[in-house]
């Protein structure tokens, strides 16, 4: 089970994730970034804090808007990554393609630079 | 020893797996982390066999077997579905995903980075796709 929540905070886009992502409810993470698209946001930051699990299906939908949100100049932060689900990025070598921040100041220091 | 369980074609029953597979890596006291990413692999190829192997069809099932010896963990999944041979699938680069902005395609390069053998084979109806992390 995975729970999603938006919020809006000055100018960033925040989608709190909590509980696992699999190939069952990966969908309610990409419908999360629609979301964002529609509503035209440029900076989006993805809290991981309460994030226990993420297989594949989940961190595809990470990968899969890498290439829009660089060609509409969209920023994309993710922060609060617990050690067990950092993990499955490194193996994976998603830092090198998507800005991870320690916390919630550090991505929104990353999203103002 | 040997443990095992049966699943239906499910996306459902996913849950239910990786809840088995982590009280079986936590009995035999395999580390946090280390079972984090064995039940991640078995997550990946039970998620590939109901939904590709099988077509979600929850009639369809999938029985999966672990065994513990001292210096390896087997993990044995039999299907009935459309065979897929893992080693003969070269997963799609990292840049070659972003730029098709397709979802797929990370599952199976996981499960061949976490783990240490794959074997696939045929025997009468079912497919047996066999998983071996060396542990120790």
């Amino acid at each position: 089970m995975v729970n999603i929540e938006i919020e809006k905070k000055e100018d960033i886009h925040f989608i709190r994730v909590t509980g696992d992502i699999d190939a069952g409810s990966s969908i309610h993470l990409d419908n999360a970034f629609k979301e964002g698209l529609e509503t035209g946001e440029s900076k989006i930051a993805v809290d991981l804090e309460g994030l226990v699990y993420i297989s594949s299906a989940g961190l595809g939908v990470f990968v899969s808007y890498l290439d829009e949100f660089e060609l509409k100049k969209i920023k994309l932060v993710l922060f609060g990554i617990q050690e067990a689900v950092r993990q499955v990025f490194d193996i994976l070598g998603l830092e090198k393609l998507i800005d991870i921040a320690e916390n919630e100041e550090g991505a929104i220091a990353k999203l103002n630079e | 020893m040997s443990k095992n369980i049966v699943i239906a074609c499910s996306k459902d029953e996913l849950t239910r797996i990786r809840q088995f597979v982590a009280d079986q890596l936590d009995l035999h006291k395999i580390p946090d982390l280390q079972a984090h990413k064995l039940v991640l692999a078995v997550d990946e190829v039970c998620a590939n066999l109901i939904i590709h192997a099988n077509n979600c069809d929850p009639i369809n099932k999938i029985e999966l077997d672990l065994q513990f010896t001292p210096k390896q963990i087997i993990f044995t999944f039999r299907d009935k579905g459309v065979g897929f041979d893992i080693n003969q699938y070269d997963s799609p680069s990292m840049d070659e995903l972003v730029s098709s902005r397709r979802q797929g395609g990370l599952g199976l390069l996981l499960v061949k980075r976490i783990m240490d053998k794959i074997e696939f084979s045929t025997e009468k109806n079912y497919n047996i796709c066999r998983l071996v992390k060396t542990i120790g």
